[in-house]
């Protein structure tokens, strides 16, 4: 499976550990070591990237199934087993996260001023942990990286945040942390259930597929699993912890949630709950997608009315995981691909305005869109990569959020065309929400006498930005590159989820079932067919 | 030369935009000719590429003109697979031939209007950016790379529009139009995404041109109808008509130039090329053609009726585009496409002429656009208003001018295709009338009797440069002449332009046919435009009828705006409200920003301060103080007095006690 012999994912897992464990033993008083501190914990970052980059190169593009596989027992006897690996649904992830943990470090260098060694260690200690989530095989393992990535935010959030920063640090501690209790549950049922059923126990993911789960439980466990991610993603209308956890976080920690630990629902969707529950989640289906329509015009809407640049940004989050989730629930390559894909631009447009607002808010100490206005006049090179991410977020074509929503969109038509049509309407109001910010900011005359005089972004910001401009269209026009590695794996995932569906609808139709009549039944297995006919054209 | 250097056309354009935009700053510190040399020069580069294209194109036999180069793939997921590619055909190769030589010709005059603009390199990349998104929207072979130029020359207008930022209304107009062009890009959109997933339901996974119409004939009818409405949908917003036109107006808030190139002779013809484009698919749906005629025919007099009371010198011809495209659509709509083609072709050279004469008068002026302080400009700027009359005389349709051709062969469509009517020919003809008078009246308004300006401006005012000159004199050559290429039939011309576009909009016709294996599925209009000829004695009386008119309608302005003057302000005086009415663009902006916009905006406010606040999130904080509430409940028993807890264990044991004695 494997022709690459080094532990490639447990080096990027404990790498960034292993760095902040050493920066623990730097001395920082009065903060006279900051500037070197920094320059260790961005080095470590980049670093982590570069040892990243091998994925790319060895990653084999024919096979579907997971590579790079590292698996060691770990307690035996509760079958608990060190499992990780990497297939085409994670690998453009764990690329973000590499990617977007050293723009993070150096977009923080002049803003974090207080407790800068802790800020560093926090930093990496939450590359560590959400690294660590994208690759678990092994529930457990997966379920501990998932928590203890909830830490490092907090503490982000608490510490470094705004002014209601204790109050949206427990809200998004507690918020997430409950629905993760569900999961937990459901984990250890499933355990429990494998036991049962195979005589032997076990947390592992890939022998966990192939269980043979009776309806009703499905139900009930893809029930809690789905919380667990909805509140993560978030989707509507589970959503409020979002706006207050991105208003008080500390840049670089707004930008970590927004491209990646809210992908973390969106990727927990695709990893866990739907290959583990197929049937369960093709009848949450219908709700999904109503809520997802309901996330995309509801995000938009409320974006529009922000007086906050920030919230603004963190309502069209909302907006713009909603079609994530729509394409994912479409369950055809173009919608599953689609989705994966603006999982990244989502990570990347989003972080990218995030870094921009926090440099605005860096000189200005506000981020009312009243308090600005003429900017473009004042800070010309501000105003194109402004632009840029604005371009990006209101997916125009050549950008990478069109080929995103275009994916999405196909699979959407193809699996359910009025939630397609709904979800075009996005495109409108997108628009109207990002050119309202645009304009009150950057256009019209300067009419605020603090803003006559700010600096443009100096060379630090710009090689934050500039990666990530180039990559908009990179993205945006040349889309084969990352699609190409997921085609296996996503091809497998529905080939396999069908597979499952089928039986499922097979076992349904087969079970006598006491309270249905027999037109119902019919009506049933008969709309089985025609499912099973439509996603035979999967492809 | 090969075809497959197609890519060339839009590769000049892109790097001028990468030169100018990353180094454009540099640039302008140290030579700033060097900006408009690039910017010109890869327009320039395009232009003689398409010329060498086209030559080359017009050697072939017409029914070997079509070539297609695919460059990469784009975007390629399972069965759907798009591709970045180009055709070459007798259509796309019109198009390309004036966009890129008339926007040539703007990028030059740029040069002298733009001189003393801060942002002069900004100016040209968006430029050079829009003309790549252009040729792109005319040269892409299949929909979605067709939707890249369609949403990028969006996005140019967007920035060249609000290009004077610093004034918020420039940027509030900027938006308006982007926002609008989305509205219009929802429907586009909508149906481009219906039609592949109905074409993919029978194997045809392409969005491809020739594929989908090559297979349009598995599509059942209704379902081709609504895809033709929402791309007309589409095309309404992009080219300005009924009911998305409203952008358009408030678009002349950008530089004049852009205004000649982007919001008169390029992009908003977009539309035009659009549906002739996929004339098979319209043909298919003889509703969703008459809707088009209706439309165009209805924006054509509507427009004309509101430029007849406008001020503004650009806000007339603003809101002439508006009316001369509605005369393209009628074209289109009643089987015409070569007619509506033709029309959008010297539409181009007449209207790009009027703008860039109105950009030399505004220039003049010190950025004066009301007319009422113009006058007498004639013998201060005899160039431009030479070239300004001839433009008016174009668009006018005097006979022999490029305008009287075109649009006569729109009029005579109307008025005989079997998919026209006599309402229709009515309409337009009103229209036609109403558009020799209104720009009869900028005419004399602007150039006639005395001067209104004040004496500081009057000083100043001169001739423009030469680089503002001299594309005006080619494209008032343009004016003339460019009607010959099509001179019908009737006059003894060849009409060389319907014989050139014939095979796309012929072989598109006879394509299905072949496939459906019959001719039911073919409207029968389509066939008729190039083949029946026609009784030239009907044609002649109609035209004549027009010319009439149009004669009547100049003599009429003359009148008004010469010699009586005080007669326009009586009779507006005499019909107030219907005065304001046409003044006030009938408040259609009014009547959307109460219907649409502003109730949405306080949905949105609503949704924000009463749904997400209060509800939604009150009871996520409803359901945190409910634990704590519940704690607190709880906490009162662990109170640590002795004594409370003594009492409670008192009770207990009462209690208990009495359950034994009493109860069992």
């Amino acid at each position: 499976m494997n022709h690459f012999s080094f532990p490639i994912l447990s080096t990027l897992i404990f790498f960034p550990l292993l760095c902040a464990i050493l920066l623990m033993f730097f001395r920082s008083e009065e903060g006279k070591n900051d500037e070197f501190l920094r320059r260790i914990a961005l080095a470590a970052s980049i670093i982590e990237f570069l040892i990243s980059l091998p994925l790319l190169k060895y990653f084999s593009d024919s096979i579907p199934g997971m590579q790079f596989v590292e698996y060691i027992p770990w307690v035996k006897s509760l079958s608990l087993n060190y499992f990780v690996g990497l297939d085409g649904i994670s690998l453009w992830l764990v690329m973000l996260t590499t990617f977007f943990v050293p723009l993070c470090i150096l977009c923080s260098w002049t803003y974090i001023k207080q407790k800068v060694k802790y800020f560093l260690i926090a930093m990496l200690f939450l590359e560590c942990a959400m690294i660590g989530a994208l690759v678990s095989l092994d529930l457990i393992l997966f379920y501990l990286f998932w928590e203890v990535m909830l830490i490092p935010m907090f503490l982000l959030i608490g510490v470094w945040g705004g002014e209601r920063r204790i109050y949206s640090a427990v809200k998004f501690f507690l918020y997430t942390a409950a629905g993760s209790i569900f999961m937990l549950v459901a984990i250890i049922y499933l355990y429990y259930f494998s036991y049962k059923t195979t005589g032997v126990g076990t947390f592992n993911l890939l022998e966990l597929y192939k269980l043979n789960i009776p309806i009703s439980t499905q139900l009930w466990l893809c029930a809690a699993f789905t919380v667990a991610f909805a509140i993560k993603v978030p989707i509507f209308p589970l959503h409020t912890w979002l706006p207050d956890a991105h208003v008080e976080a500390p840049t670089a920690g707004s930008v970590i949630l927004a491209a990646i630990l809210l992908k973390m629902g969106t990727y927990g969707f695709l990893r866990f709950s739907m290959p583990l529950f197929p049937y369960a989640s093709h009848e949450l289906m219908p709700i999904i997608a109503f809520l997802a329509i309901a996330g995309i015009i509801y995000g938009a809407l409320v974006a529009w009315s922000q007086p906050d640049m920030k919230k603004l940004v963190a309502y069209s989050s909302v907006s713009h995981l909603g079609y994530v989730m729509i394409g994912l629930f479409a369950l055809n390559i173009q919608g599953i691909e689609g989705g994966i894909y603006q999982m990244l631009n989502h990570g990347v447009n989003t972080g990218a305005l995030f870094l921009l607002v926090g440099m605005i808010y860096e000189r200005r100490h506000t981020r009312l869109m009243d308090d600005f206005g003429g900017l473009a006049k004042v800070m010309p090179i501000f105003a194109i990569f402004l632009m840029i991410a604005t371009l990006g977020s209101v997916a125009v074509p050549g950008t990478n959020s069109f080929v995103g929503e275009i994916l999405i969109l196909v699979g959407a038509f193809r699996t359910y065309p009025v939630v397609g049509v709904f979800a075009v309407s996005g495109m409108v109001f997108g628009v109207v929400y990002m050119l309202w910010m645009y304009q009150k900011v950057m256009f019209g005359p300067v009419t605020n006498e603090a803003n006559s005089k700010l600096p443009d972004l100096n060379k630090r910001e710009i090689a934050t930005m500039l990666p990530i401009a180039v990559l908009v269209f990179v993205m945006g026009f040349f889309p084969g590159m990352f699609l190409h590695k997921m085609d296996a794996s996503v091809n497998n995932f529905i080939y396999q989820y069908q597979h499952k569906y089928a039986m499922y609808q097979a076992e349904k139709s087969a079970s006598p079932v006491a309270h249905c009549s027999k037109g119902a039944k019919i009506a049933i297995s008969s709309q089985a067919t025609l499912k099973n006919g439509a996603y035979s054209l999967g492809r | 030369m090969k075809f497959d250097l197609v890519r060339l056309i839009p590769i000049f354009p892109l790097v001028g935009v990468l030169i100018n935009g990353l180094l454009g700053r540099r640039i302008v510190e140290k030579n700033k000719s060097l900006v408009h040399w690039i910017a010109c020069g890869a327009v320039g580069l395009s232009f003689l590429v398409t010329l060498g294209l086209f030559v080359k194109l017009l050697g072939l036999p017409a029914d070997k003109r079509l070539y297609d180069f695919t460059w990469f793939t784009w975007i390629s997921s399972g069965v759907f697979h798009v591709n970045i590619g180009y055709q070459i055909d007798p259509l796309s190769m019109f198009m390309c031939m004036f966009v890129t030589g008339v926007g040539f010709l703007i990028h030059v005059y740029s040069i002298g209007y733009m001189s003393h603009d801060e942002s002069y390199f900004r100016f040209f990349t968006y430029l050079n950016l829009f003309m790549f998104s252009m040729i792109n929207l005319i040269l892409a072979d299949n929909f979605l790379l067709m939707f890249l130029g369609w949403e990028g020359v969006g996005l140019c207008s967007y920035l060249l529009i609000s290009f004077w930022f610093s004034d918020l209304a420039n940027a509030v107009a900027g938006k308006k139009a982007f926002v609008t062009n989305r509205v219009g890009d929802f429907f586009f959109a909508v149906g481009m995404l219906v039609l592949l997933t109905h074409l993919g339901a029978h194997g045809v996974w392409s969005l491809k041109f020739n594929d989908v119409f090559s297979h349009a004939y598995l599509l059942p009818p209704h379902l081709v109808t609504i895809i033709c409405l929402l791309f007309f949908l589409g095309c309404t917003a992009k080219s300005a008509q009924i009911p998305l036109y409203i952008w358009l107006p408030d678009a002349m808030a950008g530089p004049t130039p852009v205004s000649a190139l982007i919001h008169a002779a390029t992009m908003v013809t977009a539309g035009v090329y659009f549906v002739a484009r996929c004339n098979v698919l319209y043909s298919m749906s003889p509703f969703a053609m008459h809707v088009v005629a209706v439309v165009g025919a209805l924006t054509a007099f509507f427009a004309a009726t509101i430029a007849v009371t406008q001020n503004d010198i650009k806000k007339v011809l603003a809101y002439s585009t508006v009316s001369q495209l509605g005369y393209m659509f009628l074209g289109l709509g009643v089987g015409a496409f070569a007619a509506g083609l033709f029309h959008v072709l010297t539409h181009s050279f007449f209207k790009a002429l009027l703008f860039l004469c109105s950009g030399c008068v505004i220039h003049a002026m010190g950025g004066e656009q009301d007319m009422r302080n113009m006058g007498g400009l004639r013998k201060k700027m005899p160039i431009t208003f030479a070239s300004m009359l001839i433009g008016t005389l174009a668009i006018a349709g005097l006979p022999g001018f490029s305008g009287f051709f075109s649009k006569d062969e729109i009029l005579w469509q109307a008025y005989s295709s079997p998919q026209g009517s006599h309402i229709l020919w009515l309409i337009g003809l009103l229209a036609a009338v109403m558009t020799a008078f209104y720009m009869f009246r900028l005419i004399f308004m602007t150039f006639f009797n005395e001067c209104r300006a004040s004496e500081e401006v009057q000083h100043h005012i001169h001739e423009a440069p030469k680089t503002m000159t001299v594309p005006l004199m080619v494209l008032s050559v343009l004016s003339i002449f460019g009607g010959l290429l099509g001179v019908p039939a009737s006059l003894g011309g060849m009409n060389r332009v319907e014989h050139f576009l014939h095979p796309v909009f012929g072989l598109g016709a006879g394509k299905i046919l072949q496939a459906a294996g019959g001719p039911s599925v073919i409207h029968k209009a389509v066939a008729q435009t190039a083949a029946e000829p026609h009784s030239f004695a009907l044609e002649y009386e109609l035209m004549l009828l027009t010319t009439l008119l149009v004669f009547a309608a100049i003599f009429a302005a003359y009148v008004l705006y010469v010699k009586k003057r005080d007669v326009p302000g009586r009779i507006a005086e005499g019909n107030p409200s219907f005065y304001q009415l046409l003044l006030n663009k009938w408040y259609i902006d009014e009547i959307y920003e109460t219907v649409f916009i502003n109730p949405l905006r306080a949905f949105s406010i609503f949704l924000w301060k009463g749904i997400d606040v209060v509800v939604i999130d009150g009871l996520v904080n409803s359901t945190a103080a409910f634990f704590v509430k519940c704690g607190n409940v709880c906490k009162s028993t662990q109170s640590g007095y002795v004594q409370r807890y003594a009492v409670s264990f008192m009770v207990g044991v009462f209690g208990l006690i009495a359950y034994f004695m009493y109860v069992r």
